[in-house]
């Protein structure tokens, strides 16, 4: 079945499983790898994108569920790397191994354009999805919060 | 370690070297799906085009095979260690800038393949900077050493009135300077001085270590271009996913392989062999299915209708094994430690107290599930994979293949986590046996079921602490028996833990207690056990800051107090027979460089405790708790702050962690690995545990194996860093051991609740 998804701006034609998941389509046939797999069932937020503005967990959102509609990844979130929270993500020095950090961002990012200063709570509920086994969250936080021009934190 | 690159000859430089940093070299895409992609633009370590062997004859000065400097004065660093979330790249290369004199502006940092050539590579044990400080501080001398004498030939002065600073050298005395670039031909052509001709630089000179640096791969981490092994795409590529047996040693029967066949895009399937106990770095056996993504690959997988022949472990229960631990500390195991006569002070002690601590399996559980991608053609293999330990890589793909090691090249790619699961070479095993087989480059996919349920588990334990006290209360016996299927289990037949084990946290313990003996006791292994950061430190630390606080508790005095006490006096143990044992592998460094110090463990409780506000530790609604302990060669102090939150549920909501580890090269590194240290210790003491049911792990993902979210780890986290001039110890590790104890302590200040079981969830809402 041939699916057409707008990715990163970009037209795209697709002949995959229409059961196949975003994540997988994206991975493997379009060679987005920014896009990480970490649990295949919702649980730990590191295939997070933006379909149409709203995040989702690619790994369990089929690509049919994308046709005619638009897909942002990180690939996509800025032209180049400039996002208020890539760059203070990389300020803060917020990666350890960065494996997860494409979701936490892609999540982050959803969470700002609701609402621009998030507070403690509002970012711990909205990042509650995603899991860094390295354990970033107290930077995380501190991150989301000066790309949110929050002061004194 | 090693000095092994002072003996290794010149112009070896990038032969055996992958300058596809992160493993991927650009052009891996078969399709030209990314050229129109605003992907294009990466940033970040993108390796150049340029192949290996055009660089490995480039011109310039490459005195060892870690430093590179190119006429056009770019200085390449090779950096042989793993990257893992440690910030390796971000720390040794430093190193070798500094005492070069190079502009880290102007320092491109490469990952080195695995190859004996660069000494040990295994990125393990806390082992990279306080391991082979001095050895790249040296490469870069020599490196230095060589610029500085090709000046001195130009200008015919002496090298002692020139130096090196900024990327040039510098003649102070007729204000005369040549950059790097310029000098790289000319001193090229030099003798690579000897060993003992390469000065090092006062420390003082070293311009960044110490200093905050920031994160080199910050930019390709955040913007989706840093490549993983999960990353890596091989033209005409399979995926394959495995089905492997959910019991150690259980073996196919049979299985439909045409149901498998029939999902469309999957193109072979291959059974795997059975592996033979002990089972170290084999396969796990099963059926894998090839196909040309990883989602027809999975279809496939869950169409095999396997049937298994489950053997012998069949048996393997959490419940009933956890009986057979306690039997086992009951009764006197082999003596490895004494002191005194421990037996006869607690037979005349005014008062004992005796205590009971398990903790169970821990999976690795890294955010990558283990993955990696082989390519095997006319009698040579190419792999790349998020290796710890690349050259056991090497040796593994060697032997499963029959190919002489020098015919195997693994390239090594970011690692999306480790924690010491990705220094095992099952899953290399694996992918190399199916890309020979399939003839065509194959990527092996573990799921995160498939992570979590073949694992090689962190060790279940048992420990039995005994104390007799006299009639002021003070410790004047110890008694430490310590129970768990070793890590030798793996790899032999070993059920009793060894002296090599036992150092960690039990025969190096710093206690002023006049009667000591520890004792290792049986337990046999029915799972594959392996090394998970801070391995056996993880259970001794639990149980033997648990039991102090207790021990305070029963004298209703406080727990700082009572734990100072325990250690005694600040004093500095140099000789096994301080310690009233035989040998001390000491992490592999001699007990008279880096001796138990009783005085700078000390010194980290002093801190932590003045930083937490020891005294106020009895709040309205919120209890503090305290631990500390010795590993790796570095001193870590942890207060945990407990609360009960409005949902019932226990939680931190602030940790302090003190650290003394020496000389350290990366500050913000290190302390981010603190705050690491305190978020892994934290799933550990409340949340995670593999429990085993008929020989199979009970758990499957991160539905019931639990880590700490975002709003379940501590809110805030205070790092501080004692400075230090002493001899660098480790960083990765010794944060985790004190994390739990300090909990369960406050948990119990807070709630009454003794926890001696982990996790915490097991006895309170969590």
């Amino acid at each position: 079945m041939s699916i057409r998804v707008r990715i990163n701006g970009v037209e795209k034609e697709l002949d995959v499983d229409p059961e196949m998941p975003l994540l997988w389509a994206l991975r493997d046939v379009l060679g987005l790898t920014g896009t990480k797999y970490g649990c295949g069932q919702a649980l730990c937020g590191a295939c997070t994108v933006h379909l149409d503005g709203q995040t989702v967990r690619a790994c369990v959102t089929p690509i049919r569920r994308a046709d005619g509609h638009s897909v942002t990844t990180i690939e996509g979130l800025s032209p180049d790397g400039n996002h208020p929270l890539q760059r203070a993500w990389v300020d803060l020095g917020v990666p350890q191994c960065g494996f997860c950090q494409a979701g936490q961002l892609m999540c982050a990012a959803a969470l700002l354009e609701k609402k621009p200063k998030p507070t403690d709570a509002e970012i711990d509920h909205s990042l509650a999805g995603n899991l860094c086994r390295c354990g970033t969250y107290t930077r995380i936080r501190a991150a989301v919060k000066k790309a949110a021009g929050m002061s004194g934190e | 370690m090693s000095n092994r690159h002072t003996l290794i000859a010149r112009r070896t430089f990038l032969a055996g070297m992958n300058l596809a940093v992160g493993g991927l070299a650009v052009g891996f895409f078969s399709s030209d799906s990314l050229a129109d992609e605003p992907t294009g633009k990466r940033s970040g370590p993108r390796p150049p085009t340029s192949s290996q062997a055009e660089e490995s004859s480039a011109p310039g000065l490459n005195p060892n095979v870690f430093v590179h400097v190119a006429p056009d004065g770019l200085v390449t660093i090779v950096c042989h260690r793993s990257e893992m979330g440690q910030g390796i790249r971000s720390s040794l290369p430093v190193l070798i800038a500094d005492e070069l004199g190079a502009e880290m502006a102007r320092v491109k940092i490469v990952q080195a393949d695995g190859d004996p050539a660069y000494g040990d590579q295994n990125t393990d044990g806390s082992n990279s900077v306080r391991g082979i400080y001095e050895d790249m501080r040296r490469v870069g001398a020599t490196a230095r050493t060589m610029l500085v004498a090709a000046a001195a030939k130009r200008w015919k002065v002496s090298p002692d009135t020139c130096e090196a600073s900024g990327h040039v050298v510098l003649h102070r005395p007729s204000q005369r300077e040549l950059g790097f670039g310029e000098l790289a031909l000319e001193a090229g052509k030099l003798a690579v001085p000897k060993p003992a001709d390469v000065k090092l630089r006062p420390k003082n000179e070293l311009r960044n270590v110490g200093k905050p640096l920031p994160l080199l791969d910050g930019p390709a981490y955040v913007n989706g271009s840093a490549v993983f092994g999960a990353d890596i795409r091989l033209p005409g590529m399979l995926t394959a996913v495995i089905a492997r047996p959910s019991i150690v040693g259980a073996r196919v029967v049979k299985y439909d392989a045409s149901r498998a066949l029939a999902v469309p895009g999957v193109k072979r399937v291959i059974e795997l062999p059975a592996p033979k106990a002990p089972y170290a770095f084999q396969t796990w056996g099963g059926i894998a299915v090839l196909a040309e993504n990883t989602w027809a690959a999975m279809k496939g997988r869950a169409a095999l209708e396997i049937i298994w022949d489950e053997g012998e472990n069949a048996t393997y229960d959490s419940e009933q094994y956890r009986k057979t631990l306690s039997a086992s500390v009951a009764s006197p195991g082999t003596v490895l430690r004494s002191v005194g006569d421990a037996e006869a002070a607690l037979s005349k002690a005014a008062r004992v107290l005796e205590a009971e601590y398990h903790v169970p399996h821990l999976s690795h559980a890294p955010m990558e599930p283990p993955v990696a991608v082989a390519r095997v053609e006319g009698g040579t293999c190419e792999i790349w994979a998020p290796t710890q330990h690349p050259q056991a890589a090497r040796g593994t793909a060697a032997q499963v293949l029959g190919l002489p090691p020098e015919k195997v090249t693994v390239h090594v790619t970011f690692l999306g986590g480790g924690f010491g699961r990705k220094s095992k070479a099952d899953f290399i095993s694996e992918v190399v046996l199916l890309a020979k087989e399939a003839g065509v480059p194959v990527r092996v996919q573990w799921t995160r079921e498939d992570d979590i349920r073949n694992d090689y588990y962190h060790s279940v334990s048992a420990q039995r602490l005994t104390a007799g006290l006299d009639e002021n209360g003070k410790v004047v016996a110890w008694r430490h028996r310590t129970a768990f299927p070793p890590i030798g289990s793996t790899f032999g037949p070993v059920n009793r833990p060894s002296l090599g084990d036992l150092q960690q946290g039990v025969l190096d313990l710093g206690i002023g207690v006049p009667n000591i003996r520890a004792e290792a006791c049986e337990a046999n292994a029915h799972v594959r056990i392996g090394w998970l950061r801070s391995v056996y430190n993880i259970f001794h630390a639990f149980s033997v800051n648990s039991f102090i606080d207790e021990i305070a508790h029963a004298r209703g005095e406080d727990p700082r107090d009572v734990l100072l006490e325990v250690l005694g006096p600040p004093r500095v143990m140099k000789t096994v027979r301080e310690l009233g044992i035989e040998k001390l592998s000491n992490y592999g460094q001699p007990l008279e460089k880096h001796p138990v110090n009783v005085a700078r463990l000390r010194g980290v409780i002093e801190r932590v405790t003045e930083l937490s506000r020891w005294s106020d530790r009895k709040k309205e609604g919120r209890a503090l708790g305290l631990a500390a302990h010795r590993s790796f060669l570095s001193y870590v102090a942890v207060v945990a702050s407990v609360v009960r939150n409005p949902d019932g549920k226990i939680a931190v909501d602030e940790a302090w962690i003190v650290v003394d580890a020496g000389t350290v090269i990366n500050p913000d590194r290190v302390k981010a690995q603190m705050e690491g240290s305190i978020i892994f210790g934290t799933s550990i003491a409340l949340y995670s545990g593999i429990t085993m049911k008929g020989g199979a792990v009970e758990q499957s993902n991160f539905r019931d194996y639990r880590l700490a979210r975002i709003g379940e780890a501590p809110r805030k986290i205070h790092v501080e860093i004692v400075p230090s001039e002493e001899a660098p110890g480790g960083i990765g590790e010794p944060g985790v051991p004190p994390v739990a104890p300090a909990i369960a302590n406050a948990v119990f200040a807070l709630t009454g609740t003794r926890v001696r079981e982990l996790p915490i969830s097991k006895a309170l809402k969590t």
